[in-house]
């Protein structure tokens, strides 16, 4: 019989609002893979999440597209099975496997029947440790990623956040698609793939979350026959990405009648010391919903907007704090205005004790109602993982929130609020707007 | 009053009784349907209130009023400041929002599960008691201009669906865009808005929806103190639609924009849609879009021009049976490059009369059979979607015994049935095809 290590820590979480009960119990499978499982037995099938740090960013010089392209390509055909065969599988046990990489993360998303949990594993095993990489799939695929290269090209949603990207981190990995180029994707081989992989899916950079039908005992087992097989360590991490973009307008001139714009500056990291002052903040400001001021000056009071928003984006080598707004081409200079004035009075005049209060008793409701599903608390585990957070942190994190004072608002308000550093990139045919400098 | 209480009847998954998920319903005195379903696994509930009026029940000339409405649906009442409801919400850790579609109206807020009786206040005041003033017509209508700006002005995808929309539904109200046309919006005022709640927001043309954490008696006493006082609507207008005449000439059109990086063909086919203890029409054509086209991998279409030639980077067909009137069915082909639309759409009409000659796939069938059957299971993990499905199954016509039973209608599709339904895709008289391009693209096939 297998020995199992299992380390259990139970938490029992109460919100602030609700009666939230999560337990989470720390699970260390024989092989020494660690994850965070969630039993929940009412409902016969497991959500399984996996993470691996650094996903795209570890792209080498010329391969921009190399990592996406490889990610594109697991569920393409493994071990004995081609393309077809591995999907007609996955359908036949009514299993759904997702992969998907973003600029700091590879993300593997699982979710299983109990009845077939074995049959459904090894097949995913098959994904992750036995691609094939068959020359027809690699082409079937990048042709699909090149007409996403340039759908991407005539989409002023994407020109507009990309231009803002390569105008604040020239040289990094952050600075242009995950996709890659017509030409890098064109340069990519498979041996380039496989290199990829080995770079990207290893276990020093694993974190795993799993919620549903299944015990402790179980889930180490699982894990050490789905990862055991990868590498012990992969590539090493990018550079820091040093933001390089100062304030003012850049108008990319585009044919549309509603122009798109992004805007932002230097942001701040997630385990700064004032991160959740600046989340709040950030809440009163352009937070979702209705209630935030940029909402309230931008859309409910002038109708220049559907939709204007502003969130701190913490990545692992970078920081910014970004907006997102879309005007019409000859209303969109006025939004640009209103927001910029927005700025100017917060870092002037700070926030209200009621706006604080009202952003805090949102915050610590919303919180309790994330937890609503094995897929969703999955998700939420591994994040908290790969940002070494405890894990008796969901219990501590609405005091947090509530710990925040309006001195403390006021200070990350003159780290942060810097008008003059904003920088708006206009997608559009804009009336009275031009590029400075 | 009417009570009865309904258990979805489990179905059995490889020889195992499945689960089963309590629903009950209700309707008040004054005519308001109420459906519960319970998931207790968190503190969590989701109100949600659907109206039986959606864009196609709008007036000629208002295109758009009825999502216009539902904007406005968030201002002043004779209890609440404008915008008071959303931040009553939020200030209570919840989320609100609504949506419109051409059955349909519906609102709804996620919250705290001891927060229901207070969103259940707001929800019912607003009702019956807009009190909607002049400046909010004009800021409001300017934020639906820059919606539509958003959606459709800005994404050339968007508006040649509407175009093929309009050209698919001759006569019935569904080929006018749920957000509006552009000139029409402009011009919605107060009164056309007024009209509209007037004709349509009463008790006996809603349902509410309550899932989460909640005991249905407990939901049936909270909605008969706050929703049971509101007067009914008594000339509540019938919902027949105007009628589509039969199609008699293939319809074709093509949009080119420069926008457009990579040219497609779309066809739609106007198709019968899930009718109330009349499913099995609607389940065969159901079956059919997940053989042809669910699936990139396994799917008819994606086998014969991804696999096996390489012709198509993408290919999908798709039905939804969920509408009151009659609705459509589609196919696409996103062909390869170097392969011309023209060439594309042969190949799609060779892969259908293909299908049809050699038959259904028994494995492929089996294995469709065996998602529907777990998904089943999976759909208790998201009680929001359940109420989702609710929700717009009783505003299409559609009852809880239907919506139980469509699972059972599904299994039961014989091959033959799909083959059957398949006909309906051989006739281009029944059909809009469009083909959607660029103005490089188009001058090569001039050339």
């Amino acid at each position: 019989m297998k020995r199992i290590y299992l380390a259990l820590i139970a938490l029992l979480v109460f919100g602030a609002a609700a009666q939230a009960e999560v337990e989470i119990k720390e699970v260390t499978s024989p092989g020494g893979i660690t994850a965070w499982l969630v039993e929940e037995h009412s409902i016969p099938f497991t959500s399984l999440q996996i993470r691996f740090k650094g996903g795209a960013s570890l792209d080498v010089a010329g391969k921009r597209g190399a990592v996406n392209l490889m990610v594109g390509l697991l569920e393409e055909g493994a071990a004995d099975m081609d393309a077809r065969q591995f999907a007609a599988a996955a359908e036949g046990l009514a299993a759904s496997f997702g992969f998907s990489v973003r600029d700091d993360a590879m993300s593997i998303s699982a979710q299983f029947l109990s009845e077939n949990r074995d049959e459904a594993m090894a097949l995913l095993r098959a994904a992750l440790q036995e691609p094939r990489f068959d020359d027809d799939a690699i082409e079937r695929v990048r042709a699909q990623v090149v007409s996403g290269i340039q759908g991407a090209a005539k989409d002023p949603d994407k020109i507009s956040g990309r231009t803002f990207d390569q105008l604040a981190f020239a040289d990094h990995p952050y600075a242009s698609s995950r996709n890659g180029t017509l030409e890098s994707v064109a340069s990519i081989t498979r041996d380039d793939l496989i290199a990829a992989k080995d770079a990207v899916m290893a276990r020093d950079r694993l974190f795993v979350g799993a919620v549903g039908d299944i015990t402790p005992e179980e889930l180490g087992a699982l894990l050490d026959d789905l990862l055991g097989g990868l590498p012990a360590v992969g590539a090493d991490m990018p550079a820091r990405a040093d933001y390089q973009l100062s304030g003012g307008v850049t108008v990319v001139p585009f044919d549309t009648p509603q122009s798109v714009v992004t805007f932002g500056l230097e942001g701040i990291e997630r385990d700064d010391d004032d991160f959740f002052a600046a989340y709040l903040m950030n809440t009163i400001l352009g937070g979702s919903g209705r209630q935030s001021r940029l909402m309230e000056e931008v859309r409910e009071k002038r109708g220049l907007t559907y939709g204007v928003y502003s969130y701190l984006v913490p990545m692992d080598y970078a920081a910014i704090y970004m907006g997102r707004v879309a005007s019409a081409n000859d209303r969109v200079a006025q939004a640009i205005d209103v927001i910029r004035n927005e700025w100017i009075k917060l870092a002037e005049n700070g926030v209200t004790a009621a706006e604080l209060e009202g952003a805090k008793t949102y915050l610590t409701g919303a919180y309790p109602l994330r937890f609503d599903g094995n897929g969703p608390i999955a998700n939420i585990m591994v994040g908290m993982q790969m940002q070494g957070l405890p894990i008796d942190y969901i219990a501590t994190r609405n005091d947090k929130v509530n710990a925040v004072t309006l001195e403390d608002i006021a200070q990350v308000a003159k780290r942060l609020v810097r008008p003059d550093d904003l920088h708006f990139v206009v997608v559009g045919q804009p009336e009275g707007l031009e590029s400075s400098n | 009053m009417r009570i009865s209480s309904l258990v979805i009847l489990a179905l059995t998954l490889l020889t195992r009784p499945l689960w089963a998920q309590e629903i009950s319903n209700y309707t008040l005195s004054n005519g308001l349907d109420v459906v519960v379903i319970e998931d207790h696994r968190a503190p969590v509930v989701v109100q949600m209130v659907w109206y039986r009026a959606g864009a196609a029940d709008e007036e000629p000339g208002v295109s758009g009023v009825a999502h216009f409405l539902e904007h406005l649906l968030f201002k002043a009442t004779d209890d609440l400041k404008s915008g008071e409801l959303s931040d009553t919400v939020a200030a209570n850790g919840g989320s609100d929002n609504a949506f419109t579609s051409w059955d349909y109206t519906a609102y709804y807020q996620r919250v705290a599960a001891d927060r229901l009786e207070l969103m259940m206040t707001m929800e019912a005041d607003r009702m019956r008691d807009l009190r909607l003033s002049v400046d909010d017509i004009a800021t409001e209508r300017d934020v639906i201009l820059e919606e539509r700006n958003q959606r459709t002005e800005s994404n050339p995808d968007s508006l040649f669906g509407e175009q093929r929309r309009a050209a698919q539904f001759l006569n019935h109200p569904y080929g006018v865009p749920v957000i509006g046309w552009k000139h029409e919006v402009a011009e919605l005022s107060l009164e056309d808005a007024l009209a509209y709640y007037r004709r349509f927001y009463a008790p006996n043309n809603a349902i509410l929806v309550v899932a989460g954490d909640v005991d249905p008696a407990n939901v049936l006493a909270l909605a008969k103190k706050h929703y049971g006082p509101l007067a009914p609507t008594a000339d509540l207008p019938d919902r027949a639609r105007t009628i589509e005449p039969p199609q008699l000439s293939e319809r074709r059109m093509t949009y080119v924009d420069e926008r457009i990086a990579q040219p497609y063909v779309i066809r739609s086919y106007l198709a019968p849609e899930r009718n109330s203890d009349d499913q099995e029409q609607a389940a065969a054509l159901t079956m059919l879009a997940e053989l042809l086209g669910g699936n990139g991998q396994t799917s008819v279409l994606g086998r014969k021009l991804q696999f096996e030639t390489q012709k198509a980077i993408y290919t999908s067909a798709y039905y939804d049976g969920m509408s009151l009137d009659k609705t459509t069915f589609g196919l696409v082909i996103v062909p390869s490059d170097g392969i011309s639309l023209t060439e594309g759409e042969a190949l799609l009409d060779n892969a259908i009369a293909e299908f049809i000659e050699e038959g259904v796939d028994a494995e492929q069938f089996a294995r469709i059979k065996m998602q529907l059957r777990a998904s089943l299971i999976y759909e208790r993990d998201d009680v929001q979607a359940l109420a989702n499905l609710y929700g717009s199954a009783l505003t299409s016509g559609l009852t809880i015994k239907d919506v139980q039973a469509w699972p059972r209608v599904l299994q039961n599709v014989t091959a033959e049935d799909v083959i059957a339904a398949a006909s309906l895709l051989l006739d281009k008289k029944q059909a809009v095809t469009g083909w959607l391009s660029n103005p490089a693209a188009q001058a090569e096939v001039t050339q």
